[in-house]
């Protein structure tokens, strides 16, 4: 499998994470969009990482997880407590930032 | 001069501020009265008792190095200007502590029954300590700066006690007036020490180095123009601060405060600022001759022109305010004269009398209930004689009656005005008849308010009561005499109010003895004299008889018997046009209506000042700095500068929609904007050929080497 192939597939994956941010109402499909994004940059490190050798990328990618792990906990945290305030997690109920 | 340290002058100036700011503080939450004067009058009548002290160890201390010096902490220090917080007590000054603190605790004990009941007592007398302290900064301040800090000091008492009664709104514009009249003097005083201090490299009038010390060394090394220049500016200061021609105007209306507030700062103390300041200062105005020829002649008009307007004045304080600006006007012609411890002289004599009269004028407005038409007055000697006979003594001490204090100063003045160096005929005629104006009004005063017989305030007479209290009497004493009003017989004032009356009526006699003329003595130079005491702190200003005069005592002993005469005629004018006279009094205005029209009106001075000064700068205030300054420029300004950031929000708020798709959609858009223009622009280094070749070289090597097997 070539890299260009690999490459192509995680912009792949991160344009739909994008998509998914940008277009979806859902909270709990944002987030999980946002994981979406986060995968698809460790599938380009390990990629790489595969190609070059060396450790460096690898330890990048450990870091990712782990951010997305805390990334995960905290915002369904928020989720759930925005869930108890509007009775809703459509992205359209939560517009306090409003200029 | 080497000045002896004294740890005695801190305490001196501290005490007075110590108890404005006790009373100040606290006086609102305790409501203590007792406690309010008890502070009050311990805070100037310690200060009184060590001036005392002081004085005996200056007499102590040989002649010629009397001086006693303490530096409280060094105040601004930059460059070479260096001004530290310092005070100096040398005979001058010395003269002014004593009659500062002991008329001041007399006044404060008088104002303990005058403002009794007031419903801010705590207020008058933090201000009237307040008062004490900037006037002892101001006379014990080593350098000008010191004693610009107690000009300042007093005029900031001052105005807030013109407008003590401030609910009353034209009290209120009284101590408006007067501050603001004063500030026209004080640029000019702070001009004049910019002058100083470019000539001199120094503020301090005293000591080694100090601007009289450096004149007398070698006055030659001063241009003459600058040092006319400098100290007329200082007179500038003078004026506004002494009330003379032509910043006088404030005085007169200062008399809508408290009556001892009138008899301390605007007779006995304050006022005589300027003539202070000038015998401070006497090696610059020695060298000053054109300068000093205009304070001779301001002041001997000033002398003639208010004594003039207080002729037909019928407020009994009214009268004695213009009194106060024509005996100031006495001062200066002395200072212009070259006679500077005469003008201290004078200064001194007139704090007794003129307090003397103040207070006794306070006491009579106390017993009429806040009436000061002199119309509603009349036979008082009867109910007030303790008044009646303080009044007389000093009214008789003002007209000149032979011996008595203002005789012994004022005597010498009109003879230096006449025969000294920097005297000339003209001035001495203005304070002749200054002279003759001054017994006359004041014998008017004693033939409407004491003599002759009592009218009493018609019944349903609107008068300014409004100040509860400060008046002995209530109405419940009101036994009906019709004639005399509702308000019954007028009383004797109490304790606290007569004995200092009878105190300053006491030193209005004697008060002159302090420097006997050298005509009474054969010019042999007495050691008990204030003349002789100052002598250490004018040495090297004198001026002298002008040497035709020098050994003519029959002149002087003839203008003696003139002003003395004109002093009599006066008494005997006044009692051929006022004694009997129970109806108003209004024989001036019968025989002369149009002079007595100019006079009432006080020459129109006011009016004259509202139409060509106050009147064109109010228009060019409100429609040029008001209308088009501040509310085109200055306001256009800040309004475009307000809408532009209004217009740019409205249009920049529309981007924060709240939306979070949105503002995802936009994020990642103008991320890769930015990136994209980054590799566009070279901002950052990409180099793509690395990648490029990395495709290549997988391509080369497989795809099974390359990505591991497939």
């Amino acid at each position: 499998m070539p890299l260009e192939h690999l490459l192509l597939f995680s912009f792949l994956l991160f344009t739909m994470g994008v998509a998914g941010v940008a277009l979806r109402k859902n909270l709990l499909v944002v987030l999980m969009s946002v994981e979406l994004m986060l995968n698809a940059v460790n599938l380009a490190f390990v990629g790489v990482a595969r190609l070059i050798g060396g450790h460096d990328a690898h330890v990048m990618v450990l870091m990712i997880y782990v951010v997305a792990a805390v990334e995960v906990a905290i915002g369904m945290a928020i989720v759930v407590n925005m869930f108890r305030q509007k009775d809703s997690i459509s992205v359209d109920s939560f517009d306090a930032m409003r200029g | 001069m080497h000045a002896e340290h004294t740890s005695l002058l801190a305490v001196v100036i501290a005490l007075p501020l110590l108890g404005a700011i006790f009373n100040g503080l606290t006086g609102r939450k305790l409501k203590n009265d007792t406690l309010v004067h008890s502070v009050a009058l311990a805070a100037v009548a310690i200060p009184a008792a060590l001036a005392w002290v002081l004085l005996f160890q200056l007499l102590g201390m040989d002649e010629h190095g009397r001086a006693l010096h303490q530096t409280l902490f060094p105040w601004i220090h930059v460059g070479s200007f260096q001004i530290d917080f310092g005070l100096w007590l040398d005979p001058l000054s010395a003269v002014m502590l004593l009659i500062i603190t002991n008329i001041g605790a007399l006044i404060h004990l008088y104002s303990i029954g005058y403002m009794k009941g007031d419903k801010s007592y705590y207020r008058y007398f933090a201000y009237l300590n307040l008062f004490i302290f900037a006037m002892l900064c101001l006379v014990l301040g080593d350098n000008l700066v010191v004693l610009f800090l107690g000009w300042e000091g007093v005029g900031l008492a001052s105005y807030l006690l013109i407008g003590f009664w401030f609910e009353d709104r034209e009290n209120a514009k009284a101590g408006k007036k007067a501050f603001i009249t004063n500030r026209v003097g004080d640029f000019g005083f702070a001009l004049g020490m910019f002058a100083l201090f470019v000539m001199f490299g120094t503020l301090t009038p005293v000591g080694d180095g100090g601007i009289n010390a450096q004149l007398a060394a070698n006055p030659a090394a001063f241009d003459s123009t600058w040092i006319e220049v400098a100290a007329l500016l200082l007179f500038v200061g003078a004026c506004g601060k002494s009330a003379q021609i032509p910043l006088y105007v404030w005085l007169p209306d200062a008399m809508a405060g408290p009556t001892p507030v009138s008899a301390l700062i605007h007779a006995a103390t304050m006022v005589t600022a300027g003539v202070y300041m000038i015998a401070r200062l006497n090696g610059l105005f020695f060298h000053a001759e054109i300068a000093s020829s205009i304070v001779l002649y301001i002041g001997a008009a000033t002398a003639l022109f208010a004594a003039t307007i207080g002729l037909v004045q019928n407020d009994i304080k009214k009268v004695l305010a213009y009194s106060t600006v024509s005996q100031l006007g006495f001062m200066f012609t002395a200072m212009g004269a070259g006679a500077y411890a005469i003008g201290v002289f004078h200064l001194m004599t007139h704090a007794f009398f003129k307090a003397c009269l103040f207070l006794g004028s306070g006491s009579v407005i106390a017993a009429m209930h806040h009436e000061q038409d002199m119309r509603f007055y009349g036979g008082l000697k009867k109910f007030m004689p303790i008044t009646h006979a303080t009044f007389f003594a000093a009214t008789l001490a003002i007209a000149g009656f032979p011996f008595l204090a203002g005789f012994m100063s004022k005597d010498e003045i009109l003879w230096w005005a006449f025969a000294s160096e920097r005297g000339s005929t003209l001035a001495y005629v203005l304070v002749l008849a200054a002279a003759f104006c001054t017994a006359f009004y004041m014998f008017r005063i004693m033939w409407m308010t004491f003599w002759g017989e009592h009218r009493g305030v018609p019944e349903g007479h609107g008068h300014g009561d409004e100040h509860e209290g400060a008046d002995g009497h209530d109405h419940a004493d009101d036994h009906g005499h019709g004639d005399h009003g509702h308000h019954g017989e007028p009383k004797e004032s109490p304790w606290t109010m007569t004995v200092p009356l009878m105190v300053l009526g006491a030193l209005s006699v004697v008060g002159g003895f302090l420097s006997i003329p050298p005509i009474f003595t054969g010019h042999e130079s007495i050691h008990f004299s204030l003349h002789h005491w100052l002598h250490p702190v004018l040495a090297n200003s004198e001026v002298h008889i002008a040497e035709h005069y020098a050994h003519a005592s029959s002149v002087e002993w003839g203008l003696m018997a003139l002003s003395v005469s004109v002093g009599a005629l006066a008494f005997f004018a006044t009692w051929v046009l006022y004694k009997g006279k129970d109806k108003l009094y209004d024989v001036f205005a019968a025989r002369a209506p149009r002079l007595h029209d100019a006079l009432w009106n006080k020459w129109f001075v006011d009016e004259i000042y509202e139409a060509t000064l106050i009147k064109p700068l109010v228009l060019f205030s409100r429609e040029g700095l008001w209308r088009i300054i501040d509310e085109v420029v200055i306001d256009g300004v800040v309004n475009l500068v307000a809408d532009g950031g209004k217009v740019t929000a409205l249009l920049v708020g529309r981007v924060h929609s709240g939306d979070l798709r949105a503002s995802a959609g936009v994020m990642v858009l103008g991320l890769a904007l930015v990136m994209a223009a980054a590799v566009v622009f070279g901002v950052v280094d990409v180099d793509l050929s690395a990648v490029t070749d990395l495709f290549s070289e997988a391509d080369a090597s497989g795809d099974g080497a390359a990505m591991g097997g497939e």
